[in-house]
């Protein structure tokens, strides 16, 4: 079982990093995903995530207490979620956009700069998918194919090439990163 | 029968249980929705307006909740099946009319994604709040089915069941879902149309001047017709004969309201479903609904851990509630726990039907959240001592 929180600021897309990842392992990965999300004034424009808890086992428990993953696309995320992640628990930050203390407890900390790589690839509107594949990398949680098959309907059809992109961009980095961690 | 294709999107789905609701409603075969948006339903009205069209249904925005529950009446009697979906302060402005519904015998679906209240409360966190509101927010005597879904994928599975019901019965049958919920998203599977059975009207096919809306068949509901099929008849809110023209008088009035409680909790046993766990033999029993019934799994499986003898009931019908049950329970154990977000109401009925034969234990949580399993681990260790 693990708890993961997607936050950023509103218009990210970190709502539908939630959605693609929920519904690759409980659609592809055969296992459950129950997510939920911000609603209200913070989903549009300040601190917003969304939640997801994945178990083998029927999710009874809808909420996240204390996540074992952090993904943090904004400083004001990182701030307000960092303190309740786990002690051993994986933070996973976008380094151009969040100034981030030295990892306590066993933290494991991942940097990926997506906003910038994503506006390499010619769109910043797929920083999240360029994180997404970060995540996907370095945390092993979802398969990189059960996440792409996801993607149609919760991105545009149009971009939906770009999003792949941006996805594979961000998992091999992720993998380099392990590497070199090794 | 089988259910119309056109409105069943088979395979599987990661989908929240608002569309989920509206999913439901189309596998049905609803090809009305008349509603005003109110959050945390609004999805379920949004779902509908962009799928119902393309399925030959009717999506209405109406100016208000009174006129939304008014426009599905109409739509009955046009022949259509119909819902609307609402919460908060709509679910009080539902009330007016739906006790119409009840009077006039409308087989109808409203589902309530409850929110915390009262009044305005609060719009985007989950309650459990209207549950006695769902029985009787109407004024005057009448009986309703209401069903409580525990995720997306039942919030698509009750949706059929209540249109069955309301059909079966001729009575307007409620969806009570909540916040949590409804904006959850869950892996939802749609069957092949040719697995979804439903109920059709029951039509009356008799010669066209001998058509009385309100007489009573043999099994207890009176025939329907289509409006515009060239049947002359009357229907009212007002006490009326089996033609539905007005009696003002007690003996109708007798007749009515007995009509409309009895044809519901006569058939209390065929309509009711729960969901037992362990029940046997145990001490302590905790009964449950909507999502509050899935965190308190959390605590029955570690109070089992801690050695008591629990069982676990889920209410997935509330309404007619299952009296029976809870009386054959209450000789035999020591306590039952009910936790449900909100300060006490179906409590009561399971307090009702123990009558003083075993205590009940509440556990209330008021709105804005579900329960922390910790606080109904207590109270099941606490009942078990």
């Amino acid at each position: 079982m693990a708890e993961i929180r997607f936050s950023g600021f509103g218009g990210q897309g970190i709502i539908r990093l939630g959605l693609i990842t929920g519904k690759a392992i409980s659609l592809y990965d055969n296992k459950n995903a129950t997510m939920t999300q911000s609603f209200g004034p913070e989903a549009r424009g300040s601190a917003c995530s969304s939640q997801l808890v994945v178990s083998e086992d029927r999710v009874l428990y809808p909420y996240i207490t204390k996540p074992d993953i952090i993904i943090a696309m904004s400083q004001e995320a990182y701030d307000k979620y960092e303190p309740n992640l786990q002690d051993d628990g994986i933070l996973i930050i976008d380094n151009d956009l969040v100034k981030s203390r030295p990892a306590r407890a066993k933290i494991k900390m991942y940097f990926i700069q997506a906003t910038r790589i994503a506006e390499e690839l010619g769109n910043r509107i797929i920083g999240n998918l360029v994180m997404l594949g970060f995540f996907t990398a370095v945390t092993k949680i979802v398969s990189p194919d059960a996440m792409k098959k996801a993607l149609p309907g919760l991105v545009p059809d149009r971009f939906l090439e770009l999003n792949i992109k941006g996805f594979d961009r961000g998992y091999e980095y992720g993998l380099k990163v392990l590497k070199k961690k090794k | 029968m089988k259910t119309d294709p056109k409105g069943v999107l088979t395979g599987s789905h990661y989908m929240d249980g608002d569309f989920a609701i509206a999913e439901g409603g189309l596998a049905a075969g609803c090809r009305f929705f008349g509603g005003y948006p109110i959050t945390p339903s609004t999805e379920t009205a949004e779902r509908f307006s962009e799928r119902i069209p393309k399925v030959g249904g009717i999506f209405i925005q109406m100016e208000d909740e009174l006129g939304a529950m008014a426009s599905l009446i109409g739509a009955v009697w046009g022949g259509r099946k119909a819902m609307t979906v609402t919460s908060g302060p709509g679910f009080s402005l539902i009330m007016e009319n739906l006790g119409l519904a009840a009077m006039m015998e409308i087989p109808v679906v409203v589902a309530n994604v409850q929110r915390g209240g009262p009044s305005t409360g609060l719009p985007t966190l989950p309650g459990q709040q209207d549950m006695m509101q769902a029985r009787w927010g109407s004024h005057g005597d009448y009986e309703i089915i209401a069903l409580s879904p525990d995720s997306p994928q039942e919030c698509f599975d009750l949706t059929i069941e209540a249109f069955n019901l309301s059909e079966i019965y001729r009575v307007p049958t409620l969806l009570m879902t909540d916040e949590c919920i409804g904006h959850m998203h869950e892996k939802v599977i749609i069957p092949p149309a040719e697995e979804i059975e439903v109920v059709e009207r029951k039509w009356y096919k008799g010669p066209k001047d001998k058509y009385m809306p309100y007489k009573p068949d043999k099994d207890g509901i009176p025939f329907m017709v289509k409006a515009g099929d060239g049947y002359r008849f009357h229907t009212t809110g007002l006490t009326h004969d089996y033609r539905g023209y007005p009696e003002i008088n007690a003996e109708w009035q007798d007749q009515n309201v007995r009509h409309l409680v009895d044809k519901i909790n006569n058939n209390a046993d065929k309509i009711i479903k729960i969901e037992e766990d362990k029940t046997d033999n145990a001490e302590v029993v905790v009964i449950s609904y909507g999502i509050t019934s899935r965190v308190a799994i959390k605590a029955v499986q570690e109070a089992r851990r801690n050695g008591v003898k629990v069982g676990n009931i889920r209410l997935i019908t509330v309404w007619p509630f299952p009296e029976k049950r809870i009386r054959e329970l209450a000789d035999k154990i020591k306590a039952f726990v009910v936790p449900e977000i909100n300060y006490g109401q179906i409590v009561l009925e399971v307090e009702r039907c123990a009558a003083g034969k075993a205590p009940v234990i509440k556990v209330s949580h008021l709105g804005g959240g579900v329960h922390n399993p910790d606080d109904i681990l207590r109270l099941i260790m606490e009942a078990a001592k």
